[in-house]
């Protein structure tokens, strides 16, 4: 058993906690992050990759629609490598009110978003794709972001301050006495270990899942209720700037250009069980109709991969008036203290990814005020490495590198061009890690193949540089394949069914995956979020059967 | 995605703007990495300057956007050959002429400039051919001339001539012959006008011994060259030009062309890589017939005369890339294998180098000489006195590389005929 003590323990490793765990050590506090999973493997790394400018919140919710604008500016400056700065339209498209724009512009003027209506023709000559029946169209500041880049970029930034980051940390249990938290058990997926971290705070970011963490301090129900939402990425860029309509938010009514895919989402649809996404069929029809509203001929179009994400939304009764001070709509920060009698524990829920450094502000505030400290928030002010040069990430940006070094590197993932030492490094700096946690960093088989040529190339590398054994490498490559399978199977059609097949035949065929001998039983796959559909599920029984 | 652009690409903002955002485009989500195209292409085969299609084409297409930072993507030569032999339908080839013409349109090389001025060679040159050919053909003044605008030492040059096509074709006596099978447009294209007369008069000679009535209308040139070098501008002004030209000959006649390469930008280049789709272009390009073509297509309803000569030897025929685009097999084969005793071989190579204006630029020059080697060596293997080709700048890359005389496979048809 390993035993820690700090100050304060930051439960949940997705943007919130990694925004939190840097806020809390930046005011001088010493802190462990502790996360289930990978960073930004739950809710994080399953959105679509807006950095919004507020646009969407103007009319319905506006001060969401402020806290956006200002975050989207003090982010695009502190983790200007994480960000593209694409800008974005609002469009009224045939048989949207076209007044609706006029509501958008005085919402936007009233909340301090930057916007301004352009001409159809300009629009059009931007983004020739659009539909060219969109009524009127106006520019906003909206960017596109990389969760993972976001959180790596923050955690690193707490790391710098004295912060510890474990992950595949499972919480197990929250020590309480006296009616105050006193430490935090855990269990080490990795090394089977279990953890305990001496602490006298608790900051709960468990996001869709803060529902159990409460629990397990035995502080009354926390109301989670999960809103499931699915994207779907497309294979190419089809717009380089975002592209909403301009109505009343709904589902499937953004396309976001993130690295080298658009990414059409969202829905929403209540669920129980945030472990449990299933991405139903109808769903992706609704997306590929709103696609197609946006962008004629989008359904022509070669669609790569779809996921589901569960948004984090807290409803509370118990919330008293009182507690409001540090809430604005879209986040709210719950005080254990009045609501369950509980010392040493605030649980934040809501907020968005463009507004997480500032949920962060609003709880470590909170902490601070319960604590009776005064600690200024330092967040806003500083970059985060690696982006010190406040250069924005652009799309051209891996082919420039590959450009430089094509006489001396290898690529290993020809659609993401992902480069030996790239691989390398990555593997280096997380030697446990699986190939999923090397994907959310290095983007390795999120291109059109689907890992179909690069998945067996870093397995090859990983084993030839003494990273991972034969059992694990077995076991590695096939978790990762399945999990690829997980997010192609609901979107199969078109040119998409044809790289499977390919795909299919190399792995099935020539490399006979299936029949491997069974990876070592002590190699445990690392816990993934299931993203259940029945035909995976059926999927699954064909191969143990 | 869409399929038809009805955006006419008339200037070059327009033609730029299509590069990277319609037919091609889409065409890369059929891209399964099979790497097939990397297996065929020639200059990647000779290379490491060249990163390959794939790489240059589905691939880092995805990671454009308006801004050029691959610049090595310019060592392709645009022979098509990745977008032929493409089992899933990537227009590799297309995708990258587009994205370099988006990486040259701010600092265009004089140079490039210069060689696709094809029609103003031959007017400059025609008045003056025998000091045109010393010149071209003198060592130092080469040297000079690669100094000055890097057009290699050693690379071909068009062979300079007294008379162009236009002027033998006005002031020769005409046909004795009535026509009894119809009419005719011949496109004879920059080269066949001012360089390669030869095989446009044999050509027409040809058809009109088959008794058809051959209109040569005035014509400008088909802006390939411009195209290849990224001028699309000029190139688009150049082959609507072009399509008035001939449309003002008659409609509904079929158009023949000893041009391959010229041929390949009406059907299908003009369309594909600009983006150029205007009405005027599809009429010309659903009717216009490589020479070859058009006698295998008459050859195979039974029309063609077989009284051929006998022609005792054995020849070298390499089809040009730009001929293979077409999709028309090797018309050229079948129709020379019908003259008896001549033993026709196919090359079997997949490019001369040349590409159009690739092989004469300095910095491309010896990869071009290396794309074309195992060509010169089996070329002069064959036979070290003649070899046939169907395009001009292939022929003369093939002459000046291994020696060998090299003309259009109608010069043999028109001696097996007896026309002279």
């Amino acid at each position: 058993m390993r035993k820690l003590a700090v100050d304060v323990v930051v439960i949940g490793g997705g943007s919130t906690g990694a925004g939190v765990v840097r806020d809390v050590a930046m005011r001088g506090y010493s802190t462990v992050l502790v996360e289930r999973a990978d960073l930004g493997q739950g809710t994080t790394g399953r959105f679509h990759g807006l950095l919004h400018s507020g646009g969407r919140y103007v009319v319905s919710d506006p001060l969401s629609a402020t806290e956006c604008a200002q975050e989207n500016a003090i982010l695009s400056r502190i983790q200007a490598g994480a960000i593209e700065t694409t800008g974005g339209y609002f469009v009224c498209c045939p048989g949207d009110d076209p007044a609706f724009a006029d509501k958008f512009l005085a919402g936007a003027a009233a909340t301090g978003v930057p916007a301004r209506e352009v001409s159809v023709g300009e629009a059009l000559r931007n983004e020739p794709r659009l539909n060219p029946g969109i009524t009127r169209a106006i520019e906003v500041q909206d960017g596109t972001v990389d969760g993972w880049q976001l959180v790596w970029g923050a955690a690193n930034s707490a790391r710098h301050y004295g912060a510890e980051i474990l992950t595949y940390h499972a919480v197990t249990k929250i020590d309480t006495a006296d009616g105050a938290v006193t430490a935090v058990h855990c269990t080490d997926l990795k090394r089977g270990e279990d953890v305990v971290i001496e602490t006298g705070f608790v900051l709960n970011c468990g996001g869709p899942w803060a529902g159990q963490i409460a629990a397990m301090a035995g502080a009354h129900p926390v109301d989670v209720v999960p809103g499931r939402g699915i994207m779907i990425a497309m294979n190419h860029r089809l717009v380089n700037r975002v592209v909403n309509r301009c109505i009343y938010p709904a589902d499937g009514d953004i396309l976001v250009p993130v690295h080298t895919v658009s990414i059409i989402g969202t829905t929403d649809v209540k669920v129980d069980d945030p472990d449990h996404l299933a991405i139903e069929p109808d769903e992706v029809q609704q997306m590929l109709d709103a696609g197609e509203v946006l962008i004629p001929g989008f359904r022509n179009s070669r669609a790569l991969h779809a996921w589901a994400g569960a948004r984090p939304l807290i409803k509370d009764n118990r919330v008293a008036a009182a507690d409001t001070r540090h809430m604005s709509r879209g986040m709210a920060v719950i005080d254990h203290t009045e609501r369950d009698g509980l010392d040493g524990m605030l649980t934040i829920g809501g907020g968005k990814l463009t507004t997480y450094r500032l949920m962060a502000e609003h709880i470590v505030d909170a902490m601070c005020d319960k604590l009776g400290e005064k600690r200024a928030c330092r967040t806003a002010e500083e970059d985060m490495p690696p982006s010190g040069a406040g250069k924005n990430y652009v799309v051209t940006h891996r082919l420039e590198e590959r450009e430089h070094d094509r006489f001396t590197e290898q690529i290993i993932c020809e659609c993401e061009l992902m480069s030996r030492k790239m691989l390398t490094d990555a593997l280096a700096a997380q030697p446990n890690g699986s190939f999923d946690d090397l994907r959310r960093q290095l983007r390795l088989g999120m291109g059109p193949c689907q890992g179909g040529f690069c998945s067996m190339r870093a397995t090859g590398i990983a084993l030839e540089t003494g990273h991972i054994d034969i059992e694990r490498a077995t076991a590695l490559l096939r978790l990762f394949l399945k999990n690829r399978w997980l997010g192609l199977w609901p979107i199969l059609y078109g040119d998409q069914v044809r790289q499977t097949a390919l795909d299919n035949w190399i792995f099935a065929g020539t490399l006979d995956v299936e029949h491997l001998p069974p990876p070592d039983p002590s190699v445990r796959p690392e816990p993934e979020i299931e993203k259940k559909t029945p035909v995976a599920a059926v999927m699954e029984a064909g191969v143990r059967s | 995605m869409t399929e038809v652009n009805d955006r006419p690409a008339t200037t070059a903002k327009a033609g730029l703007e299509f590069a990277g955002h319609e037919l091609s485009r889409a065409s890369l989500d059929s891209c399964v990495k099979c790497t097939i195209c990397e297996t065929q292409c020639p200059v990647s085969a000779v290379t490491p300057l060249f990163t390959g299609p794939k790489f240059i084409g589905p691939q880092a297409e995805r990671f454009r956007n308006g801004e050029s930072v691959d610049h090595s993507l310019d060592y392709c030569s645009s022979c098509g050959t990745c977008t032929l032999v493409c089992p899933q339908g990537v227009q590799v080839a297309e995708l990258n002429s587009q994205a370099r013409a988006v990486m040259k349109a701010d600092h265009m090389p004089i140079r490039d400039r210069l060689v696709s001025q094809t029609t103003l060679m031959g007017k400059l040159m025609t008045p003056v051919a025998p000091l045109a050919r010393w010149a071209l053909g003198n060592k130092p003044i080469r040297t000079l001339m690669e100094a000055a605008v890097k057009v290699h030492r050693d690379a071909p040059m068009p062979p300079a001539q007294s008379q162009t096509f236009q002027s033998w074709f006005a002031s020769r006596p005409r046909p004795a012959t009535v026509p009894t099978r119809g009419t005719l447009v011949f496109f004879h294209g920059c080269a066949g006008g001012y360089f390669e007369v030869e095989t446009s008069k044999k050509t027409v000679e040809v058809l009109e011994h088959l008794g058809y009535e051959v209109l040569v209308p005035r014509q400008g040139c088909c802006g390939l060259a411009q195209q290849s070098n990224g001028l699309f501008d000029e190139a688009t002004a150049s082959v609507l030009k072009l399509c008035d030209d001939l449309r003002s000959s008659g409609k509904d006649l079929t158009i023949i062309s000893s041009s391959g390469s010229c041929t390949g930008m009406l059907k299908h280049e003009a369309h594909e890589i600009m983006g150029v789709s205007d009405d005027r272009l599809a009429d010309v390009g659903t009717r216009i017939r490589d020479t070859m073509e058009f006698l295998l297509d008459l050859h195979d309803a039974g029309e063609l005369p077989t009284d051929f000569a006998p022609m005792p030897m054995t020849v070298p025929y390499h089809a040009p890339c730009q001929l293979k685009s077409q999709g028309i097999g090797k018309p050229a084969l079948e129709v020379l294998r019908l003259i008896p005793e001549l033993t026709v071989v196919d090359s079997e190579k997949v490019c001369c180098g040349i590409a159009g204006t690739y092989g004469l630029k300095k910095e491309k020059y010896e990869i071009a000489q290396a794309v074309g080697r195992p060509l010169f060596e089996m070329v002069k293997a064959t036979n070290p006195d003649l070899a046939l080709c169907d395009t001009e700048t292939c022929r003369w890359q093939i002459e000046q590389s291994s020696g060998v005389k090299t003309v259009h496979p109608i010069w043999m048809i028109h001696a097996a005929y007896g026309l002279g």
